[in-house]
């Protein structure tokens, strides 16, 4: 075989200077700069691309753009290899790799296609009948969906990581164009000609549409002077390989922008695709419309072509799709497209029209080439070769029935009508409606802000009308996009072209051909999910009568086509099997994304360590100097752990935490939300907010508070300090920084204006470093000046101002661990230079650095809780902290905590669990069961927090138990069925360790 | 992909704000006792089609609670005022 047998001598916007070399299947073949993947490969003569979803038939290239049903492969390989990608979409480059999908071993022998052997036994819904009817058990289902998954699907993704980056763009236009045929461009001119900022998006490379794929010299010739008028234009921008796939509320629309998908890879730093996120005053759709196929035997087969797509391969890329076609039409365009065949030097062995009378003009041309037009008829079969699985010949017949005639042929080009491309509208709530005489889905009324023009409308019959109407919605919609007044820049408008010779639109709707002479047919409607006239009739016999349920049922328009070659023959045909007209059937509602997006593009850059913004504390680096492990704690990095040389997690925190007790360590706390709250009647705001008193704290003082939620649950816990008459710092815990500060600032907008009172964080103004044990006295002493460390000046919870080397430091003397503690606040600015002082001075007082992960360990000795046990659904007096809740006045959550099931004694309370076994291990969520009673349903309760103690010499934890400590000595049973393991523990007082306060007293 | 007009900071997208519910319930007074209040207040809402007044707050902006009409229907945003009564008043804040 020669090189491209199939690519003409001249022709087509190819660079036939350069040649491409490229695989298919490991078959090295050649193209040119400016072919397709699709175009390519039937320059090469290669026509069998692919297997069907269902039942693995053998299947061609139907089209020559986005709504490519059938020619999907697996572009490139290794990390960047992509499945499911159009090969009419895919611009070629040298070296592209792809590969057949859905087939195995291989796609001319493929084991699958056993499926279409069995396929009467394979009806839609086939699968929920055999596997998920009455019979109870689905693990039946269960069983066979892994294989049956593996029979179906398409392609498979990599599993490496994308080794590309992707980039999002945020644009503002006056308007927006969508598509760059005839009546887009049009559009563009006059809305640029009208003083708008215009973005014009376009899909394929080139700007042009149908206008492109014709060969007329207007026509050449206006769309160059509209490229160079509006290439001119300051205010327009042009994009191409860009598709709006979708249109949201408030007029923004995601374009998806392929900038290297046509290089081998991306230049460096150059994103592989764009999302623009673009906003518009007003929308231009011209997205034109989508040609039909007919509905026939076998017209699923390689060799079965769109007819406006069979002549778009020579216009576009100098490529014969056949060497000799048959046309089949149900309206003038057939015509058209026939005729390009023909110029392109394709053999034209016969055109069936199923309209009985064929308009004059086409008769006469096609008389005059010696081309039968059988009127009336159309073509009732593909016929393929013994051996090889294509179009050898189309049998033609009457409509009406009657004897047909079969013509050998190697293409069959048909033209089943346009479908205007109303998904966008539809997104956006239009509700198209059928147009009886032109057989088609037009656009509903448009809502303000839209517009529409050329073929989309389902009027534009030529390119001269759909320049016309381009005008006219670019001209409208600048003017109300009421854009800023600025200096209008003369564009020089392509003269028009002439109006065309023809009128009407005369079509005659599809239909279900009649059967071919032959036995087992079948007559595909959906090519890409394997959908047939048979399976619609089915449906609608089952009762899945409407259009919404009839894509349910048998998938019809599902899949990454979404239909948009199947959508109007399958609801013609769910009409004639109701006897109803199309119109009073209606359309299913389009979703986002018009064609496939890439995941790639929707996160952009956010992604591994850009996808949020980290939140490091002002002693981050000196945490990664002392080697710690750094963990998330929501935004924030936190030091974990700091193990030892040869430690893991667990002996790094035991030690940690032992040697806080024994002698002296410091943890860093600046990520509690810190609230300033400010003014006359700050005492009056802080009392209703919280559960227990505030106004009756001194200056000088520090309290523990507790906040409820207006439906009475716990909503936090932290430390109210007061540092003057009208002046408190508050703390929250760090998850509910932001939620508290918000409800503060609700409280006093909303709910009590009245009250003069202002909230500010500054949570990232103040570091904070919790220093605790028998020492930490000893280390302030040494490191602070100015302030009284004796507990008679500075008792449990006081606070005091002081300095530390020269840095203002405020001291509270607080503690979370149960030990003698202190934490130091400083301005976060000297953040470092106070750690630095301290740990300089407890040098001498064996001070260490201790992690999150110790903290936990000495708060769950010490019975306080945290997060795990404020989950939202705890009480206070399920912590056990009812008494802390004042009874003598009313504050956010007061009422509403005294409702019946809140007080019910049944309800799980705080307890401590301590394993009997010492070297039992219990872990977070562990089910609680009376010992001797079956681990089954939720138990009595759970456990919350769980840690090894090095007080008890065992694992501990807090824990939900209903009855609480009235259980207090029971042995119960800690199951966990997902780690497998089951435990036997004792219910003992949450407070394991020093019970009467006497070490934070000290 | 909403704008809502900050009365503070003009035109911002909606991923600026904290949605806040419904604006027309009235919070009891701190002191109110009864339950049958506090309950319709925390759990009663109206689920309208057409017309909401809501509450946002500009978490990312200014930071101040606005009271915002939309319509559920279309999502358009029909008002947008301060919530503080001064404020919404033209007082300053």
């Amino acid at each position: 075989m020669s090189d491209q047998p199939l690519r003409m001598a001249a022709g087509g916007r190819i660079d036939r200077s350069r040649r491409l070399v490229f695989h298919f299947d490991g078959r090295r073949m050649a193209g040119h700069p400016g072919d397709t993947l699709a175009s390519a490969l039937l320059a090469n003569g290669v026509r069998l691309v692919g297997r069907s979803f269902k039942y693995h038939r053998p299947r061609g290239i139907l089209s020559a753009g986005p709504e490519e049903p059938n020619a999907l492969v697996t572009l490139r390989s290794g990390a960047r290899a992509e499945p499911n990608t159009r090969a009419t979409m895919a611009e070629l480059f040298d070296g592209l790799e792809a590969e057949s999908q859905h087939r195995w071993p291989s796609l001319r022998f493929d084991a699958g296609a056993l499926n279409d052997v069995v396929s009467p036994f394979l009806p839609a819904g086939f699968y929920y009948k055999t596997f998920m009817g009455p019979r109870p058990d689905t693990r039946v289902w269960m069983w066979f969906e892994k294989h049956i998954r593996r029979a179906a699907g398409l392609g498979r993704a990599s599993t490496a990581p994308d080794p590309d980056h992707y980039a999002k763009a945020h644009g503002f236009a006056d308007v927006l164009v969508v598509g760059g045929g005839p009546a887009g461009l049009a559009a563009a001119l006059a809305a640029a000609d009208g003083g708008a900022r215009v973005v014009l998006a376009e899909q394929m490379p080139a700007l042009g549409g149908g206008l492109a794929d014709r060969w007329s010299a207007d026509g050449v010739r206006w769309l160059a002077e509209a490229k160079a008028a509006l290439a001119a234009h300051p205010s327009v921008t042009v994009l191409t390989r860009t598709t709006v796939a979708g249109w949201y509320d408030g007029n923004v629309f995601s374009c998806v922008e392929r900038v290297a998908d046509h290089l081998p890879e991306p230049a460096p730093f150059q994103p592989r695709q764009r999302l623009h996120i673009l906003r518009a005053r007003q929308a231009v759709i011209a997205t034109g419309a989508i040609e039909q196929p007919l509905v026939f035997a076998d017209n699923d087969r390689p060799g079965v072509m769109l007819a406006a797509a069979a002549a778009a391969f020579p216009a576009r890329y100098g490529v014969r799709p056949g060497r000799r076609a048959v046309v089949a039409t149900t309206n003038d365009g057939g015509y058209d497209s026939a005729f390009a065949l023909m110029d392109a030097g394709v053999e034209l062995a016969a055109i069936a029209d199923s309209r009985a009378d064929p308009p004059v003009w086409a008769r006469a041309r096609a008389a005059g080439a010696g081309v039968p037009v059988l009127a009336g008829w159309t073509v009732l079969g593909a016929v393929i070769g013994l051996a090889d699985p294509q179009v050898c010949a189309a049998d033609l017949g009457p409509l009406d029935g009657g004897g047909g005639r079969r013509v050998a042929c190697d293409l069959i080009a048909v033209s089943g009508g346009w479908a205007p491309a109303v998904h966008l509208l539809s997104q956006q709530g239009n509700r198209p409606a059928f147009d009886t005489e032109r057989a088609a889905f037009l656009p509903g009324p448009l809502a303000p802000g839209q517009h529409a023009a050329g073929a989309v409308t389902g009027h534009g019959d030529d390119t001269a009308q759909c320049i016309a109407q381009g005008l006219v919605a670019g001209a409208a919609a600048a003017a109300a996009a009421d854009a800023p007044a600025r200096s209008r820049v003369a564009l020089r408008r392509p003269a028009p072209l002439p109006a065309a010779a023809r009128a009407g639109v005369a079509i005659r709707p599809v239909g279900e051909a009649p059967d071919p002479p032959w036995g087992r047919i079948r007559k595909f409607v959906d090519l890409q999910n394997d959908v047939t006239v048979k399976d619609i009739a089915l449906a609608n016999r089952e009762g899945y009568a409407s259009v919404e349920h009839l894509k349910r049922y048998t998938t019809l328009g599902m899949g990454t086509d979404q239909g948009k070659t199947a959508n109007p023959a399958g609801m013609a045909l769910l009409a004639r099997q109701q006897g109803r007209p199309v119109a009073a059937l209606g359309t299913t509602r389009f979703r986002p994304p018009y064609t496939p997006v890439a995941l790639g593009a929707l996160h952009g850059a956010e992604v591994g360590a850009t996808l949020a913004p980290v939140r490091r504390t002002a002693l981050h680096d000196r945490h990664l100097a002392a080697g710690a492990v750094m963990a998330e704690a929501g935004l924030w990095m936190r030091p974990w752990y700091y193990p030892l040389a040869g430690e893991d997690m667990d002996a790094a925190y035991r030690r940690e935490a032992a040697h806080v007790r024994a002698a002296c360590g410091i943890v860093d706390v600046s990520t509690l939300g810190k609230i300033d709250v400010q003014g006359p009647d700050a005492a009056l705001f802080l009392d209703r907010v919280y559960a227990n008193r505030m106004d009756t704290l001194k200056v000088g003082r520090v309290r523990y508070g507790l906040m409820l939620r207006e439906d009475g649950f716990l909503m936090d816990d932290g430390t109210v300090a007061r540092l003057a008459e009208t002046q408190y710092f508050v703390t929250t815990t760090t998850a509910q920084a932001a939620p508290v500060l918000s409800m503060l600032e609700y409280l006093l907008e909303v709910a009590w204006p009245d009250l003069r009172v202002h909230v500010a964080s500054i949570t990232d103004q103040w570091a904070a470093m919790a220093v605790a044990g028998p020492h930490s006295r000893a280390v302030l002493a040494a490191a602070l000046d100015g302030i009284d460390l004796a507990t008679e000046a500075l008792g449990h919870m006081g606070w005091a101002e002081g300095r530390c080397a020269g840095a203002p430091v405020r001291v509270h003397r607080a503690s979370f661990s149960g030990e003698l503690a202190y934490e130091v606040f400083c301005p976060t600015g000297f953040g470092e230079h106070v750690w630095d002082r301290l740990m300089a001075a407890g040098a001498d007082h064996d001070l260490r650095p201790y992690g999150t992960e110790a903290m936990a360990t000495l708060r769950i000795e010490k019975g306080h809780i945290a997060g795990a046990e404020i989950d939202g659904r705890t009480t206070a007096a399920d912590v056990g902290l009812g008494r802390m809740a004042s009874a003598r006045k009313s504050y956010t959550g007061s009422v509403l905590k005294e409702r019946p099931d809140l007080v019910d004694p049944a309800r799980p309370r705080l307890v401590g669990l301590e394993v009997v076994d010492a070297s039992a291990r219990i872990g977070n969520g562990a089910l609680l069961f009376g010992d001797g009673d079956p681990c089954r349903g939720h138990g009595l309760g759970h456990v919350t927090s769980v840690t090894w103690s090095p007080v008890r010499g065992r694992y501990i934890g807090l824990g939900l138990l209903s009855g609480g400590l009235d259980r207090l000595g029971e042995r119960l049973i800690a199951d966990e069925p997902v780690r497998g393991r089951r435990s036997l523990v004792t219910v003992v007082d949450p407070v394991f360790y020093d019970p009467a306060g006497e070490k934070l007293h000290a | 992909m909403l704008i809502l007009h900050c009365p503070f900071c003009g035109p911002r997208d909606h991923s600026e704000f904290l949605y806040g519910g419904d604006a027309r319930r009235t919070r009891p007074a701190p002191d109110d006792a009864d339950g049958a209040r506090w309950h319709d207040y925390v759990f009663l809402r109206d689920n309208p089609r057409g017309t909401h007044v809501e509450h946002w707050q500009h978490i990312h902006g200014c930071r101040a609670w606005l009271t915002v009409t939309r319509d559920t229907v279309t999502h358009e945003i029909l008002a947008v005022t301060a919530a503080r009564p001064a404020a919404a008043a033209g007082d300053g804040r």
